[in-house]
């Protein structure tokens, strides 16, 4: 049946499970990701779904790469081909030499096949019709039965899926017994009646570490915990959705009073994204750290008050998972493209403050952080994550806390201060770095309070419409936002192993791609120095990073290449500079794109070597 | 408007509160609406509600929305913080706030545009939630800022300024309250501070969302005739309910009725409202019973006003989320966070 060569790897390789929504495939998919990972190899898995909740096709990818490069590759080794609706595509999917597992109680004629592909069947439908009789136990199980297979495929210890069996029922032994039988069942049939292991296996290593299993939005939440939110006010949108959830869930565990039992946080369900930003600056305004999570959609809906919260000066906090746009665009897929929207949200001039974890620790980190930020600059603050990185498991480093970190609360003015008499302007630049004073509703009885408005106003929050008094107000907003150049997280250089004319900044979830690309590129002799853009506004060394180099490629997941627009606006660089490297599709980038993208782009001016890389 | 600046300095022998406060200390900056305005009617009203309820200014919080009406927090209660949002949107504000710190009094003013037009949805769901706040509707039928367009509030077949009728059917805010689940609902009409007075009294010592529908007629564009909003129109048709007097747990009760003219509803935090029953078969405590007479009145062209339903056993948001007793924006760091501890056993958890 085969005449190309067959791939033989080690722990290196892209297995894909096409499977339909809704039939209970993600944990079983789950489990051999982590029973790669419970045998020190890293893996990258991907979920690809559709904007439904049961019956149509989706894909779950896992990529095994001792090397660890996270990034999604492109490609495919081997199909666990368990949907009959997309079987055709499937298998012309699969890489030459590839492997092809699939359900063979039904013979299927062959011309479905492929004469370069290995074909493996093993009869689940059979098998499970033979041993369950309940129709939801023979769907399940037969899931859990494919894994089996695999691990006999792949040459993979049974303990270590056992194991994880027996972690995650733990307390309820039927469960594990069944599901251990039904993982041995098919274990036991491909070790009696096909070949293996196959040519890809997996060896034990030890290349995991000490790293963490997590998604982007649960860190997102975890981190909105531990900086301190006690107010989320929020409208259920895809990607996001889950940061609430998972907000909600770590806030249950964490935050409920030993004593009393009650909430030491409030989550409420707003009627939509205007009500959700609404309760968040009020909130905010009134002295809570409160956060709300959204996508595109939601962040056009929320436009207005970003631009009160911006020139009211209150605090926010918004986690934009971002999703494929515009309109309602690609609800399931991911990109990079609400950038420009979130930068200058709000009609007027309004600037603000973003910040780009790369992955699930810097969505703890930087969402902790965002708080902080908030409070410090009295404005919102924006984490951009997105869905590849919010919805998928990834392994990061594991999460860190120094307990002696206080909360920083920003400039407020205290009941002490006001009865000393200390002068009160709110928006009065006291320390010439832009930051006035605020008071919180309640401080003080006779002194303090002030009517906070999206009027122009004078230093001292009376209503004004003098040009003077609003120019005053619009230099220092200006002197803020420079003020907060520092503040955000400073970008990561990774200078190529000798010195080079190129360079290529990129931020968020292309990361693990740019590193993978960066790597295909030395390997061919090519050197680009990289720089991750970890905040906006864009600091110094950001625009150092530019002038240092004659060509700066601007990799990034959206079509006009909003990144590149935002370095040309806010540095004033010439745009013949920086080069668009852009990938749109609403899969997540790969390091296959990026690096032929810029090969081809060098070899395009003449620059040796030439060689192309493979697309 | 108000051309003279008032004296800073009252005379020694101005009444002072429990508190030790005069009216003064109630009142805010100078109202820049024009002269007549029965907004300004309702900011003195609410100064005297605040005055005769010894509440310290800076415990209430005043928020609004955009509009004549919600340019007033700025004409009331000048020590306590204010919040002038976005059109439509004080509610979604207001909650936050109201999240933020359950011991503060949430004071939200509102216009029939702001509450009935743009912001309806965050009106419906500010009452659905049981928001603890008092929530004013500054209600003229029009939009004044941008010269007298009708709101939505406005009677089908009334007459703009303009001479234009209205063909849309008008939303009655009270009513909606009603079907949403406010638990203190009252109209009454900026010209009657003797009812308007004591229904926000009533209303600042509820617990749960009260809301008060006050006909505010505007002089420049919606009090001419063929207006169902005009002055003279509003007390035409005005047919009061009943009338309430807010008994404090200290206050001695003097006032005696002749019997069956008098209920007698004690609300979560001790207050006593005092019902002087206008209409004697009105019962302020069937919300069914009150939509219904809202509707059956309307109909008959009359304009329904008092203290319309209450349920004094209301329960807040705060108690449906079972927040903590401490205001969440006063929870030191040693409570929010859960440190590196918490940390380190979450990250064995996710290998």
């Amino acid at each position: 049946m085969k005449s190309a060569q067959s791939i033989a790897s080690i722990n290196d390789f892209v297995i894909k499970f096409a499977n339909v929504n809704g039939s209970g495939s993600a944990s079983a998919n789950e489990l051999f990701a982590r029973a790669v990972m419970r045998m020190g190899v890293p893996v990258a898995p991907r979920n690809i779904f559709p904007s439904n909740i049961q019956g149509l096709p989706t894909w779950y990818e896992v990529r095994v790469s001792e090397a660890g490069w996270l990034g999604a590759r492109g490609g495919c080794d081997m199909m666990i081909a368990m949907n009959p609706q997309t079987w055709d595509r499937d298998v012309a999917s699969l890489d030459a030499g590839g492997y092809l597992f699939y359900d063979s109680t039904k013979p299927m004629p062959a011309s479905k096949f492929r004469d370069d592909i290995t074909v493996l069947g093993v009869p689940l439908t059979a098998m499970c019709n033979r041993e369950y009789t309940d129709p939801r136990q023979r769907q399940l199980f037969k899931n859990v039965m494919y894994v089996g297979a695999l691990i006999a495929l792949l040459d993979m210890e049974f303990g270590v899926a056992e194991a994880l069996i027996v972690d995650r029922y733990r307390g309820k032994d039927p469960l594990i017994q069944a599901n251990v039988h039904a993982l041995r069942l098919g274990y036991d049939y491909v070790r009696a009646y096909l070949p293996c292991p196959i040519g890809l296996t997996i060896r034990r290593a030890d290349a995991v570490g000490d790293r963490i299993f997590i998604d982007g939005n649960s860190a997102c939440g975890l981190g909105a915990v531990y900086g301190g939110a006690t107010v989320t006010g929020w409208y259920p949108i895809t990607p996001s959705t889950s940061v609430i959830e998972s907000f909600t869930s770590y806030c249950r565990k964490y935050r409920t009073d030993p004593d009393s039992g009650h909430a030491r946080y409030a989550a409420v369900q707003a009627e939509d994204e205007l009500a959700s930003i609404g309760m968040v600056i009020g909130a905010a305004w009134n002295g809570a750290r409160a956060f709300t999570a959204t996508s595109g959609p939601g962040i056009s809906l929320m436009q207005e008050f970003f631009g009160l919260a911006y020139f009211a000066e209150i605090p926010a906090v918004i986690f934009d998972v971002q999703r494929g746009s515009p309109s309602t665009g690609m609800p399931t897929k991911t990109q990079q493209s609400d950038l420009l929207a979130c930068a200058y949200a709000s009609h007027g001039d309004t600037r603000h403050v973003l910040l780009f974890p790369e992955n699930p620790y810097e969505c703890f980190t930087f969402g902790a952080l965002a708080f902080d930020l908030a409070d410090r600059l009295q404005t919102p603050v924006f984490v951009l994550s997105d869905l590849d990185m919010g919805m998928n498991e990834s392994l990061c480093k594991p999460f860190d806390w120094d307990d002696s970190r206080r909360y920083d609360r920003g400039k407020l003015m205290t009941y002490e201060e006001l009865e000393a008499g200390k002068d009160f302007g709110r928006y009065l630049d006291v320390d010439g770095d832009g930051i006035p004073y605020r008071t919180i509703p309640g401080t003080h009885p006779t002194k303090g309070a002030y009517f906070t408005r999206g009027t122009t106003r004078n230093a001292y929050a009376k209503y004004s419409e003098s040009g003077a008094d609003y120019v005053y107000n619009m230099e220092r907003l200006r002197r803020k936002f420079d003020t907060a150049k520092n503040l955000v997280p400073a970008p990561v250089l990774h200078a190529a192993s000798q010195p080079t004319r190129f360079g290529a900044i990129h931020y968020g979830s292309t990361s693990p791609a740019m590193a993978e690309a960066s790597a295909l590129l030395e390997a061919d002799g090519i050197h680009v120095d990289t720089l991750r853009v970890c905040g906006f506004p864009f600091c110094d060394e950001i625009m150092q990073f530019i002038a240092d180099h004659e060509q700066v490629f601007v990799v990034e997941q959206n079509e006009s290449g909003q990144l590149r627009s935002l370095l040309i606006n806010e540095g004033e660089i010439d745009p013949k500079k920086l080069v668009r490297v852009l990938h749109y599709d609403g899969s997540p980038i790969t390091a296959r794109f990026i690096s032929s993208r810029i090969a081809d782009a060098l070899s395009d001016r003449k620059i040796s070597p030439i060689r192309k890389v493979a697309s | 408007m108000t051309y003279l600046a008032k004296p800073k300095l009252l005379s020694a022998d101005a009444p002072k509160n429990a508190l030790g406060y005069t009216r003064r200390d109630y009142e805010g900056a100078i109202s820049t609406l024009c002269a007549g305005c029965g907004h300004d009617s309702i900011s003195a009203s609410i100064v005297q509600a605040c005055f005769d309820l010894d509440i310290e200014p800076h415990k209430v919080a005043k928020l609004s929305g955009i509009g004549c009406s919600s340019k007033t927090p700025d004409y009331f209660l000048g020590n306590s913080h204010g919040f002038n949002s976005v059109h439509g949107r004080m509610p979604s504000v207001l909650t936050g706030a109201a999240l933020a710190n359950r011991n503060l009094l949430y004071l939200g003013v509102s216009g029939d545009g702001d509450s009935a037009s743009i912001g309806i949805g965050q009106f419906a769901h500010a009452m659905r939630r049981g928001v603890n706040m008092t929530y004013i509707v500054e209600n003229n039928g029009v939009y004044g800022l941008t010269k007298g367009q009708f709101s939505a509030t406005a009677d089908k077949g009334s007459k703009s300024k303009k001479g234009v009728l209205n063909s849309d059917s008008p939303i009655d805010l009270a009513a909606l309250a009603l079907q949403l689940g406010a638990t203190y609902v009252a109209r009454s009409f900026s010209g009657d501070k003797e009812q308007l007075v004591p229904l926000i009294k009533g209303a600042l010592r509820h617990n749960g969302p009260a809301l008060i529908d006050v006909l505010s007629p505007c002089v420049t564009f919606n009090n001419h005739s063929g207006s169902t909003r005009s002055y003279d129109y509003v007390r035409q048709h005005n047919e009061a309910v009943n009338r309430v007097e807010v008994i404090l747990p200290r206050d001695p009760i003097e006032t005696s009725y002749p019997p069956g003219s008098l209920r007698r509803i004690v609300q979560h935090d001790g207050s006593i409202l005092h019902l002087r029953k206008l209409d004697v078969d009105y019962d302020p405590s069937d919300r069914i019973g009150a939509i219904n007479h809202l509707q059956e009145r309307h109909a008959l062209g009359e304009i329904v006003t008092g203290l319309l339903y209450v349920d004094s056993s209301a329960q807040d948001m705060h108690s449906h989320l079972n927040t903590v007793e401490k205001p969440l924006n006063q929870l030191g760091d040693a409570y929010l966070c859960p440190g590196s501890k918490a940390l380190e056993a979450l990250n064995a958890l996710l290998r």
